[in-house]
């Protein structure tokens, strides 16, 4: 039979190749015009205020800042990623758990729901105080229980949807064919529940940042990115403080693009192709 | 006569809050090994139940479902299924998609066998140089046919096909009926087709079951008289114009907008 496809897709010509088209392509190009122009109206703005330093750091003042204090940058902007980064792990096991648990079962869904909403709803702010005091002296286990606190919730809630909105067909499929639901979760609802988890790990990586800076402010212990702006904040030294946000800011965004690319490895499939 | 599939005096009714609900009350088929049998009827009349029922995904209240005279009691390797919606996995390529039964079912082919197997099934249905594509790169027409392959990829003696062209235009789905009956040829199955297209049933099928309202039993059976491969010009033929006609007057009497009538064509077998 004369057969013509319906549609043919025809292989895309290859892009600019090589080091010289990444860095010129419009996915380094864009971002970084951005951030230029942020800085640049940031500048402009504090100069035609004139306010002052003690008032209001501008862009032009912070390379000072942080050529005087890199080594505090170093270390303490390790301490907070390293313990985000644990308080995220922790999130990300729980929240799955949590997540499963509510995905497949009815009961433990309408049973857990309200308490996990609940819980969300206190503010991790009011929290801190008391974990301080609970677990005193264990500085690190406070911060990533705070990080974790805060950031677990997306994760199950996206996981416990993206099982429990699984079509029914999808399940037939395999069960027709006399599969274990072991073999229906292997084959089928944990790749169909990847997007949804990336989408909430990106929100979650965000949330956890802030988790561990609501401890190291706090409740200083002189750890972390929140003491240095704690310290910046007693001394008046607003430059550093702005310089910690900063550098917060830069954590966040590596930390974010690491979740991306780990989404594009897992679940690029999820990604529609332009045009 | 030996009958591949055996459904006779099959009750169900689901469990709801207000109440058990009957959909089907006295359903009886029977389909011949090799058999195409096409089931019409009102919308929510339990047609879906049907294929979880010879998919042994569901066991019936009352009456038998049989395959091979054995009754069903869990779901079965021999039987392979499609739908409406294509269920491909999204994830997967074209290719891995169609070979996925073979993972699940136990069978001895390598890996290498079994993407030969998927790539034979896939070039029958005009899908050649599209097994590396993702499901989403796919036309729905397309996306139906490789659902195809995969419904038959670990050869099923029992095809389920429950709407598989509902969605699709009419031309893409007259191009897949063409493709059903090329495909019939060569992997040779017993099909059950759940459709609301009474032009399709009598294209494919060899015999039309029309269900009542809910809760549905066998009201009438129509022998097309024709098996095997057929031109889509039969369908403008006045046989098949009557066919059409008669179940489209069954199809009135069983949504209620028609009464039986004494002079009814005198087609029905059984």
């Amino acid at each position: 039979m004369a057969y013509v496809p319906e549609h043919m897709t025809a292989d895309k010509p290859p892009k600019g190749a090589g080091i010289v088209g990444f860095l010129t392509s419009r996915a380094v190009v864009a971002p970084i015009a951005a951030v230029v122009v942020f800085l640049l109206l940031w500048e402009l703005i504090v100069w035609a205020n004139g306010w002052p330093d003690y008032l209001m750091a501008s862009p032009s003042d912070l390379p000072a800042a942080y050529a005087q204090y890199w080594e505090l940058f170093l270390i303490m902007g390790w301490q907070t990623l390293w313990r985000t980064i644990v308080g995220l792990v922790l999130a990300v096991i729980v929240g799955v758990g949590f997540g499963m648990v509510m995905g497949f079962s009815r009961t433990m869904r309408d049973a857990l729901y309200p308490l996990l909403v609940g819980f969300n709803a206190i503010p991790k702010a009011t929290v801190v105080p008391i974990v301080a005091l609970l677990f005193v002296g264990a500085h690190d286990f406070n911060t990533i229980l705070i990080a974790f606190m805060i950031s677990f919730f997306p994760i199950a809630v996206s996981v416990s949807i993206g099982l429990s909105t699984l079509e029914p067909e999808y399940r037939d499929i395999l069960r027709s064919l006399g599969a274990s639901q072991t073999t229906i979760f292997r084959k089928i609802a944990l790749p169909k529940t990847l997007p949804e988890f990336f989408g909430a790990l990106k929100v979650s990586v965000t949330l956890a940042f802030i988790g561990t800076n609501l401890m190291e402010i706090v409740s200083p212990h002189g750890r972390g990115l929140g003491a240095l702006f704690d310290s910046g904040k007693t001394n008046s030294n607003y430059p550093l403080m702005f310089a910690v946000l900063i550098a917060l800011a830069f954590l966040g965004i590596v930390l974010y693009y690491i979740v991306v690319a780990l989404e594009k490895i897992f679940a690029g499939w999820a990604e529609r192709q332009p045009g | 006569m030996n009958h591949l599939i055996d459904i006779s005096g099959v009750r169900h009714a689901y469990k709801t809050e207000s109440g058990p609900l009957p959909v089907l009350d006295g359903l009886d088929i029977s389909v011949p090994e090799g058999g195409f049998c096409a089931v019409v009827g009102p919308s929510g009349c339990g047609k879906s139940t049907l294929t979880k029922l010879i998919a042994g995904l569901m066991r019936p209240d009352a009456g038998s479902v049989k395959l091979h005279r054995t009754e069903v009691t869990s779901p079965r390797s021999t039987v392979g299924m499609a739908f409406q919606n294509p269920v491909l996995l999204e994830w997967r390529t074209i290719l891995d998609n169609v070979i996925l039964p073979l993972e699940i079912v136990p069978n001895k082919l390598t890996r290498a066998q079994r993407e030969e197997r998927a790539r034979s099934l896939l070039s029958m249905v005009g899908l050649e140089g599209f097994e590396e594509k993702r499901p989403s790169e796919l036309s729905g027409g397309m996306r139906q046919r490789a659902s195809l392959c995969r419904a038959l990829v670990h050869k099923p003696e029992v095809l389920i096909l429950d709407e598989p062209f509902g969605a699709l235009d009419a031309f893409t789905r007259e191009d897949l009926w063409q493709i059903m009956h090329q495909v019939k040829e060569r992997e040779p199955f017993t099909g059950v087709l759940i459709t609301h297209d009474l032009r399709e049933s009598i294209f494919l099928a060899d015999q039309v079951v029309v269900l009542s309202g809910r809760p549905a039993r066998t009201q009438y059976v129509l022998d097309v008289g024709t098996s095997g491969p057929r031109d889509l010009d039969h369908l403008y033929t006045a046989e098949a114009s009557e066919m059409l006609a008669i179940l489209r007057h069954q199809i009135e009497i069983a949504q209620g907008r028609a009464e039986p009538q004494a002079s009814a064509p005198a087609r029905a077998v059984q």
